[in-house]
């Protein structure tokens, strides 16, 4: 298991209630990790039209996690 | 070359100082885009919106995007900036711009980098309607209001 800060924005912070929160997952991958939150937070926008950056870097869904990590969860985004 | 600069800010968009910022003897075309905050999305009366953003990883993929089209089409330079915070009916919520030697890059680079943007930074927008209800948009309703 290790221990990594998940973050949300719009309507994922919305949804959740909180900016972030600490995490101890055995998930090895961002997708992993998106995977448990959806089912614990009931997120409804499927990952293939979500975003994920780790430590403020945008990452793709098989990047791998590590211990102590700022993984940012991003909904659709709708700029301009 | 001059450096891309893109920019997240939560102050009004003033477009004569940023088409200035783009002048350049060499320069034969400058072709700009700015996306306006309208009143009607989706069927839905809109009274304003409020957009936020990452602005760390947004601000990094902007310039990427702008690099990007630097070096891809004949282009002089390249900027943008696009407002977060609350915005009313007719504000300008982006602006992207660009000085080429001749019309054609210009266009053709303005372009990429608007579609660009509008697909990958982290940038948000709840619409306010005018039956008081709020909603994100291209998160709960999957529908994107083609500024």
């Amino acid at each position: 298991m290790i221990s990594v800060t998940a973050k949300y924005f719009a309507v994922f912070r919305e949804k959740t209630g909180k900016e972030s929160e600490v995490l101890s997952t055995s998930a090895a991958t961002a997708g992993d990790l998106f995977s448990e939150v959806v089912v614990r937070h009931l997120f409804s926008d499927p990952m293939v039209r979500c975003k994920v950056a780790i430590n403020d870097e945008l990452a793709g869904w098989d990047s791998s996690i590590s211990e102590g990590d700022v993984v940012l969860f991003f909904p659709p985004v709708a700029g301009g | 070359m001059y450096k891309p600069i893109f920019k997240i800010t939560n102050k009004p968009l003033d477009i004569a100082v940023l088409n200035h910022m783009l002048r350049d003897d060499s320069a034969g075309a400058y072709a700009s885009f700015e996306g306006w905050v309208r009143n009607l999305n989706d069927g839905k009366g809109v009274t304003s919106l409020d957009y936020e953003s990452h602005a760390v990883v947004a601000a990094n993929e902007g310039e990427k995007i702008l690099a990007e089209a630097l070096d891809r089409f004949d282009l002089l330079a390249a900027r943008s900036f696009h407002r977060i915070g609350h915005l009313d009916i007719g504000d300008c919520a982006v602006w992207v711009g660009v000085s080429a030697p001749h019309r054609g890059p210009a266009f053709d680079g303005c372009r990429y980098i608007i579609d660009e943007l509008k697909q990958r930074l982290p940038i948000w927008k709840k619409e306010h309607y005018k039956d008081g209800r709020s909603d994100w948009i291209n998160c709960l309703t999957g529908k994107d209001g083609q500024a």
